[in-house]
């Protein structure tokens, strides 16, 4: 029997249904009163060593709580444990098929444990991975990005999707810029080439340099009562 | 790879709008600025389309390249690589007009 083709428009974004589940995040978050950052960067640039020096400075300043997505192992929140905030890891392996990023619904699926009205700031800490994650809101305020001087001055250019969507960028690792041959300036130029004038602090978890300014940023977000 | 999930998210698409009937063709409209790779995207859709009414349908992509239109001064300009900058007066101060699409545009399909 001859089956005849029929055209049916459709006219419907691909991330529809992850944008209305990170609205429904947004409104769970507004309602509780979080202010919420998802940081993102590629795996080992300093997400981690960041936060335990950031947790470390706001202890009993500024009510923080972490969202922490990885594939596998709880060994970042294992790291972040000793600071007694609010802490949920939540791995993209087990139902998530492995997934190199956070999504919407992951980030629904953790929230269920975080004492949300207890919390000022939320971190979501990604999924190392400089492509995916700049794809998929989860509800977020600000994306911050944390990028290590160990990774070359060309990123921003092969990666723009990332460097485009961040409002705040952490150019970590500079206590290492005395022994590379990393050019600051061209990476900082590579940057303003694909988000131009975008706010960036010089850190490095290592010798703490930055932290304090990062820290007042995180601070100036908290949202006001 | 992120293509993976976009193209769960095409067939997911995709089907709900078949409403049970065999999808044999599914137009999409990807921006350049998506960083999407095509060749990626397809190898991703055909795994993910098994077991669907999507299963073996075709996934045809238009790439759609970048216009932006600057705000200082007013002129669209096609863009091909970063900066993003005016054609006409070298401003990067501007509103992305196309290049961002991510969108199931239409489908052919079996008649029921």
């Amino acid at each position: 029997m001859h089956r005849t083709a029929v055209k049916k428009v459709v006219m419907e974004s691909v991330l529809d249904a992850n944008d209305a589940l990170a609205q429904a995040n947004r409104d769970r978050f507004d309602t509780a009163g979080n202010y919420v950052i998802n940081m993102m960067s590629s795996p080992g640039a300093g997400k981690t060593a960041l936060l335990e020096r950031t947790l470390e400075k706001l202890r009993g300043k500024l009510r923080l709580g972490v969202l922490e997505g990885d594939v596998q192992t709880t060994l970042d929140a294992d790291r972040l444990a000793r600071f007694h905030v609010p802490l949920v890891q939540v791995n993209t392996d087990p139902g998530f098929g492995g997934e190199c990023h956070l999504d919407a619904n992951m980030v629904r699926s953790g929230l269920t444990e975080l004492p949300l009205d207890d919390i000022d700031v939320l971190v979501i800490e990604n999924v190392g991975n400089l492509v995916c994650p700049a794809e998929f809101k989860v509800g977020e305020d600000a994306r911050v990005m944390v990028y290590s001087v160990t990774e070359g001055e060309e990123k921003p250019l092969k990666y723009p999707l990332m460097f485009r969507s961040a409002d705040l960028v952490l150019v970590n690792k500079v206590d290492l810029l005395q022994h590379l041959d990393f050019d600051l300036d061209l990476f900082l130029a590579n940057l303003d080439a694909v988000n131009p004038g975008v706010e960036r602090i010089l850190t490095s978890a290592r010798t703490g340099k930055g932290v304090d300014e990062w820290c007042s940023w995180l601070q100036s977000r908290k949202p006001l009562s | 790879m992120h293509e993976l999930s976009i193209a769960e998210s095409i067939v997911r698409v995709a089907g709900d709008h078949a409403n049970g009937r065999r999808v044999t063709k599914v137009y999409v409209k990807v921006g350049h600025l998506r960083q999407v790779v095509p060749s990626a995207l397809a190898f991703s859709f055909e795994l993910v389309a098994q077991g669907t009414p999507v299963e073996g349908a075709k996934l045809a992509l238009e790439e759609v390249p970048v216009t932006a239109r600057c705000r200082s001064c007013g002129v669209e300009s096609r863009l091909g690589a970063f900066p993003l900058l005016c054609n006409s007066c070298g401003s990067a101060d501007l509103r992305i007009v196309e290049g961002e699409e991510l969108m199931v545009e239409s489908l052919e399909m079996e008649e029921a």
